[in-house]
Parts: structure tokens; C-alpha cells; sequence
């Protein structure tokens, strides 16, 4: 009677623990100052040291994480998945609103830095040293994320592009694999003239920084944005370089050659791996993407190619993706966060678990330029060695690129423009049109002087 | 609301003529003790947040000014009764009320009456499964039809295929409005059904045994006397789809991840605040299109209920 009663016990300051457990974390995550109350998805290795929140969605990251702690004595991290992309930046903008509730160390993408720069949420880092890594990174990555001598992150990934496609397929209707985009849209035709049902790829009209790298590849460049005058910044989205690119696709789809399934859905994902499509316009994380959809075509065979290019005797490379680790404003901790935010990815042991784990792109040199990363054999791809074949060109190709400090407003309102042209028959020029007139209107109401 | 005054009045009604005696004050003032859990909690989370969004709609906050607030008055308000996508919107749902709440009181009316002319064992298992869909939170209801609306992994494909068809893409922007009505009425007829029908198990036998002797048959006993006698009922449930559907958000926010194109972020209004508020960082604007919407639905709801006041025994 006596056990049971006290286990009865035990139960319920368990059950207690469990919900106070979840209070704190409906409590918004633990604020900046008050790390040592927050819920940690991690083991914290060393209790007594400082602690260090972080919000972070990559795969397999909890590794990372372990790794980090138990190479440091004085500093812990404190790690959360606050949800992926958008889920986490809509944490995150309620927490700049409400001025309390944010990390000290928020994993954030390339693209969205201005987003938040122009709200004053990201400290400065070059304060704390994050000046004298640059030599450590590519160029691409560290011009998006500082801007003269202020640094705003850390890049962690990235996402240089290539062609990943089904070599069988190819193989099968007897057309070559094109290395322009001249040839890609012949090829495109070759394979439907050879019986192929499916279609050679997809525009997705949802497939914001897809589309953005795509349209950059031929030197279009839609924002001018410094964040050292935050009140001025120049839109140019209806460029004729983006015309040109969209006009393209737009034929392609008139013709009924790619198709126009919105990204990241179920059936899209089904569709990028069944054989429905011979190509998948990727970025160097795609591989690790495809290897986890299931439902895959037994017989496919995987290659990786270069992206097709516009002029190729001036190749041009792109990137699709990637992200940073930035230092809030609201973190009461700066230093502790900013060394946590260089250091979680800093040495070969924590990007052989980011690479072999969660098949990230290293934006940090000494991986990226190691025998062992570059020689890695893909299986996924029948042994061919598709960073040194494909990805490190485009990678260090990749000269980086200016987003806007509005760039959700801005990719829903290019994604709107896109669906109507691909549904409603408007041509390439009226949707780029639609997106500058709607963007330069947004711009000025928020208090921005705009150049055109 | 009418619900809350009427209460109101009937509990205040019997003090007012009594005398106030000491025991009678003492009496009410245990009453606060008993009212102040539940007005603590409402201060706290109703009248407090209504306040500061109130505060805030009054202000305004650029991108480009980032943390400096000024007060502008009625401006935002201007803006959001000019702003061509918050009024797009508002379309939108009026056009969802036009086409849903009809839709969904006839067909829950009709089973109600079914439910209640019928009594054998099938009625109880059929007003259970009628009832069903109500039990699932709209999220989970949302997510399940964004599957059967798939074209690869729906089954709408192999069901139009045994009569050699194509399924229509259910959602493409043309079908949308009406995926989305299905969604809806599969979820809250059930609700309303039930409401309906206890309304009808309410009505005393005896009227119907009247209604015989005079020769009314089944239709004429349902139309002329049955419908009447539960007006108030039915005027009860379209106040509840009125307000439900001018503030549309869950379902079409859910199904957006599979069709970004056909539903933008603005799509209802409700959608627009959030998306302004959360995905934009203008809480400021947020705050006015939230208020805009309450206002209108206040007001729709009002001239709703001031316009069926003889039905609904408010008057």
C-alpha cells in the first residue's frame, strides 16, 4: 500500500512537472534574459554553465546541439524548433512586437535578413569579432549577410543550383541532356515528341526563391537596399532581364512542356520523384530533399548536371536558399549568443553530422574545400561526385544577391502575378508589371523613398 | 448578445421591485464574489486585448520608421475603407454568406425534419453520422479534404473514372468557392441539425394531432406548422453561420499550403489581418482590419436580427 501510494505520488508531481513544463512553453519560448526557465528539446550537458537559446529547424540538429555542448564548458545551448521558414519568422515578428519573447539566437534565411535588419531585431556582430571571419566563408554568402562593415549573421548553408535529372528517362527517349536553356526547352519538346507523358519539370508560380534565382541568373537585380539608410530603397522587378526569363517559361507552359504545380505539397513532392518529371531545378540541399520523399520510382536513375545557362560562354551561377544564425536584439547576452552563433558550425566534427546527417551545403571554407567534401560519392546518384562535379562551381560562382526588407509582401505578391499569368493567359510583362506597381505603392506607404 | 441582455434583464428584474433590505444588499454583494472569477478573466483577456487593438489601430508604424509610433487618428480606418483588397474581401465572404448559410440551413432543415418524421433505429445512427463531422476540429476537417481534394492521392479521380470522366481540379481558383462551401457545409449542418431538431422534439404532439383532424398531411404539417413553431430556432443558427462565415479564416488558411495560387494570403478578410499582422509586421493595420470586420459583422448581425425580430420572439 505504502509503494503504491507514494508512487501514486510520484505520478502526480509528475504529472505537475509536465504541466508546468508546458505552461513555461506556451509562455512564448522563454525570454532572451530568463534562459536558465526555458524548456530545452536538448540534454543540457554542463547545468551550470550559461545558457543560450536558439531557434533552429535544421534536420538532424539535436546532434549539432550535442556536439556543441559537449565541446564547451562555459557555454550551453538551449535549443528549440520554433517551426520551419515562415512558422518561426511569424514567432518571431510577434516577439519584435511584443518586445520580449525572442531567442538569443534565431537561425533565420539569407533572404529575410533586411525583414528583419529594418526592425532593428538583429544586433550588429562585428562588435563581437564576426569581422575577421569573413576569410572563412564564401564570398557569395558573407555579402548576404553584411553589409559594408556591419555583419547581421553568420551563414551556416547555402544553396547553390543545379540540374538534378532521371537519366533513364533521358536515356529512354533518346534526347541529350542540355546544358542551355535553348537546348533545355528543345529537349523539353523532344522528350513529348518521343512519347514521354510526364513533362520535363514544373514552374511552380509558388516557387518564390526559385524563381528569384532563376530570374537573377540573367542579371536581373529587382532591389537596391542598404541598410545604413533604411529609409530608401529602389525597385526594379520589371526589368527586361526578368522578362526574358519569364517570357521563356511562359512559353514552355503555353505549350504545355513543363507544368505549373505549386511547390511543396504533397503532390508536387509525389510528382518530383514518380517519374512525372525528368528534371528537378534544384538547389545543392535538393538531393537530401529527394532522398526523403517516399513513394519514389524503383528503376530511377539520379544525375546531377550544371544549370542550364543563357550565354554559356558567361556562365552565370545562382543560389536557392541557405541560412544564417543571427543575434537578436532582445538577447540580454549578446557576446554569449554571438560566440554560440560562430560557433555551433565551426569545426569538421559539426559539419560532418550537418552534411552526413541533414546533407547541408557548408558556406564555411575549410569543409567546403576539404578533400573529404569534395570527394564524397553520392549513392543517391549512382556514386558520381556531384559536389565536385556540380555544386562547388556554382557555389563559388555565386556572388550573392540583394533582397528587399519586405520580401514576404514581396514574394506573395509575385506568386499572386504568376498564378494569373499561368491561369488567366496575361503575358510576362503585365505580371512583372503587377508586382513593381504593387510593390513600389506598398514601399512608399511604408515610409520608404522609392527609386524606380 | 440578444441572448446575454435578455438573461440580463430577467435575473435584474425581480430586485428591482423588491425593497431593499440589508440582507438583500449583503446578499448582492456576494454576488460580485461569485461574478469575479468569471469578470477578472474577461477584463483580462477580452476587454483588455479589445481595448489596446482599439489603441493601436489609432496608430500607425512604417517599415521604414521602424519602433516609432504616431498617433494618426482615423486614418487607418480610411485606408482600410479604400484599401481594394480589405473591400475584395469583404466581397468575397458576402458572396460565401449568399451561397453558404442558405445552403447549409435547407440542408440541415430538411434532415431535421426527416430525422424528426422517421423513428426507427436508422434515424439514430443517421443523426449520428450526420452530427459527426461537428465532433472534428475544423483544422483536422480542413486538412483531411485538402487530401480528398488531391488529384494524385484523392480518390475523386478513380470515382469519375468508373464513368469515364476526369475529376475536376478542385482546386484550381475556378472551383475553389466551391470546395471551400462543401468543406463548410459537411462540417456545421450537423450542428445546426441538431439544434433544429431538438427545437422540433419541443413542440407539444398535440398541435400535429390537430393539424390531422383538419387534413393537413406530412408536407403541410412541415411547412406551415413545423417551420413556424421553430423559427427562433432558425433564426438563432443563421446569426451563428452569418457570423461564422464573414469572419471565414481555418478553412481556407489550411488548405492555402496545396493551393497557394488559388487562395492568396488576402483572400478573406480575417486572412488579411493575420497575414498583415504576422507575415508583414503591421500590427498597426491589423488592428484596423480586425476592427473594421467586427464592426461590420456587428452591424450585419444587428440589422439581421432587427429584420426577423417577429421571428426570432425578440419583439
Amino acid at each position: 500500500m505504502r509503494t503504491s501510494a507514494r508512487r501514486r505520488g510520484v505520478a502526480a508531481a509528475a504529472a505537475v512537472a509536465v504541466s508546468a513544463i508546458g505552461l513555461t512553453a506556451c509562455s512564448g519560448g522563454g525570454g532572451g534574459g530568463s534562459a536558465a526557465e526555458a524548456t530545452c528539446t536538448n540534454e543540457i550537458k554542463q547545468p551550470d554553465a550559461a545558457q543560450v537559446t536558439v531557434w533552429a529547424w535544421y534536420p538532424a540538429f539535436e546532434s549539432v546541439v550535442d556536439n556543441f555542448n559537449e565541446t564547451h564548458t562555459d557555454l550551453q545551448v538551449c535549443w528549440t524548433n520554433a517551426g520551419q521558414g515562415a512558422d518561426e519568422y511569424n514567432k518571431f515578428q510577434t516577439a519584435i512586437e511584443a518586445g520580449t519573447g525572442a531567442p538569443d539566437v534565431i537561425m533565420l534565411e539569407a533572404e529575410v535578413l533586411p525583414t528583419f535588419t529594418i526592425l532593428e531585431s538583429l544586433v550588429d556582430l562585428s562588435e563581437y569579432g564576426a569581422g575577421e571571419l569573413e576569410g572563412d566563408y564564401t564570398p557569395g554568402s558573407w555579402s548576404d549577410v553584411s553589409n559594408g562593415d556591419a555583419v547581421y549573421a553568420i551563414p551556416v548553408d547555402g544553396g547553390p543550383m543545379g540540374m538534378l535529372y532521371r537519366a533513364d528517362i533521358f536515356e529512354e527517349y533518346g534526347v541529350e541532356v542540355p546544358t542551355t536553356w535553348d537546348e533545355f526547352a528543345t529537349a523539353a519538346q523532344d522528350l513529348r515528341d518521343a512519347g514521354f507523358e510526364g513533362h520535363i519539370t514544373d514552374f511552380p508560380t509558388n516557387g518564390n526563391a526559385l524563381n528569384y534565382a532563376l530570374f537573377a541568373q540573367n542579371g536581373w537585380e529587382p532591389f537596391q537596399y542598404d541598410a545604413a539608410k533604411p529609409t530608401e530603397v529602389g525597385i526594379t522587378v520589371d526589368s527586361p532581364e526578368a522578362e526574358e526569363v519569364l517570357s521563356y517559361w511562359k512559353g514552355l507552359v503555353d505549350d504545355d512542356l513543363v507544368a505549373t504545380e505549386d511547390a511543396f505539397t504533397t503532390d508536387y513532392n509525389a510528382a518530383l520523384v514518380d517519374g512525372t518529371y525528368a528534371v528537378y531545378l534544384a538547389a545543392a540541399w535538393g538531393p537530401g530533399y529527394l532522398q526523403g520523399l517516399s513513394e519514389a520510382d524503383a528503376d530511377a536513375e539520379w544525375r546531377a548536371a550544371p544549370l542550364p545557362q543563357w550565354d554559356p560562354e558567361n556562365p552565370v551561377q545562382v543560389n536557392w536558399g541557405g541560412s544564417t544564425f543571427a543575434v537578436t536584439a532582445q538577447s540580454e547576452q549578446p557576446e554569449a549568443a554571438a560566440t554560440v552563433a560562430k560557433e555551433l558550425f565551426d569545426t569538421d566534427e559539426a559539419w560532418r553530422l550537418g552534411v552526413e546527417e541533414a546533407a547541408l551545403w557548408p558556406q564555411w571554407k575549410p569543409m567546403l574545400e576539404s578533400d573529404w567534401f569534395t570527394g564524397l560519392e553520392a549513392p543517391f546518384f549512382g556514386g558520381q561526385k556531384i559536389n565536385e562535379e556540380v555544386f562547388l562551381d556554382a557555389a563559388n560562382g555565386y556572388e550573392g544577391f540583394s533582397f528587399s526588407p519586405f520580401q514576404v509582401y514581396a514574394y506573395d505578391q509575385q506568386t499572386q502575378a504568376l498564378y494569373d499569368m499561368v491561369q488567366n493567359g496575361t503575358d510576362a510583362a503585365t505580371a512583372l508589371g503587377t508586382v513593381q506597381d504593387g510593390l513600389v505603392r506598398y514601399a512608399t506607404e511604408q515610409g520608404f523613398t522609392v527609386s524606380e | 448578445m440578444s441572448s446575454r441582455t435578455s438573461v440580463g434583464k430577467s435575473a435584474a428584474a425581480p430586485s428591482a421591485t423588491r425593497p431593499t433590505s440589508k440582507i438583500a444588499s449583503r446578499r448582492q454583494r456576494w454576488g460580485y464574489v461569485y461574478v469575479a472569477p468569471f469578470a477578472a478573466v474577461f477584463a483580462v483577456f477580452l476587454v483588455l486585448p479589445l481595448g489596446y487593438a482599439l489603441w493601436m489601430s489609432l496608430h500607425n508604424k512604417g517599415i521604414a520608421t521602424a519602433g516609432r509610433s504616431v498617433f494618426v487618428g482615423a486614418d487607418n480606418y480610411v485606408k482600410a475603407f479604400t484599401d481594394p483588397v480589405f473591400l475584395e474581401g469583404l466581397w468575397r465572404v458576402l458572396r460565401f454568406v449568399l451561397v453558404m448559410v442558405p445552403v447549409q440551413i435547407v440542408v440541415a432543415l430538411v434532415a431535421a425534419l426527416l430525422l424528426d418524421t422517421l423513428a426507427t433505429r436508422l434515424s439514430r445512427a443517421t443523426r449520428l453520422l450526420i452530427f459527426v463531422p461537428y465532433a472534428i476540429p475544423a483544422v483536422i476537417g480542413a486538412l483531411m479534404w485538402g487530401f480528398l481534394y488531391s488529384p494524385r492521392f484523392g480518390p475523386a479521380q478513380d470515382v469519375f473514372g468508373l464513368v469515364g470522366l476526369a475529376a475536376p481540379d478542385f482546386l484550381s481558383s475556378a472551383n475553389i468557392f466551391g470546395s471551400l462551401v462543401n468543406i463548410v457545409t459537411w462540417q456545421w449542418v450537423g450542428y445546426y441539425m441538431i439544434i433544429i431538431y431538438a427545437a422540433l422534439r419541443s413542440i407539444d404532439p398535440s398541435v400535429y394531432e390537430a393539424a390531422v383532424l383538419d387534413g393537413a398531411d406530412g408536407r403541410q404539417i412541415a411547412l406551415r406548422i413545423k417551420v413556424p413553431m421553430i423559427s427562433s430556432s432558425m433564426v438563432m443558427i443563421v446569426v451563428f453561420a452569418l457570423i461564422g462565415t464573414l469572419q471565414f479564416f481555418t478553412e481556407p488558411q489550411v488548405l492555402r499550403s496545396s493551393a497557394q495560387g488559388a487562395i492568396p494570403s488576402d483572400y478573406t478578410p480575417n486572412m488579411y489581418a493575420f497575414a498583415t499582422a504576422f507575415n508583414y509586421s503591421q500590427f498597426n493595420y491589423a488592428s484596423t482590419l480586425a476592427f473594421s470586420l467586427g464592426f461590420l459583422v456587428f452591424v450585419g448581425s444587428y440589422v439581421f436580427l432587427f429584420l426577423t425580430r417577429k421571428q426570432s420572439g425578440l419583439k
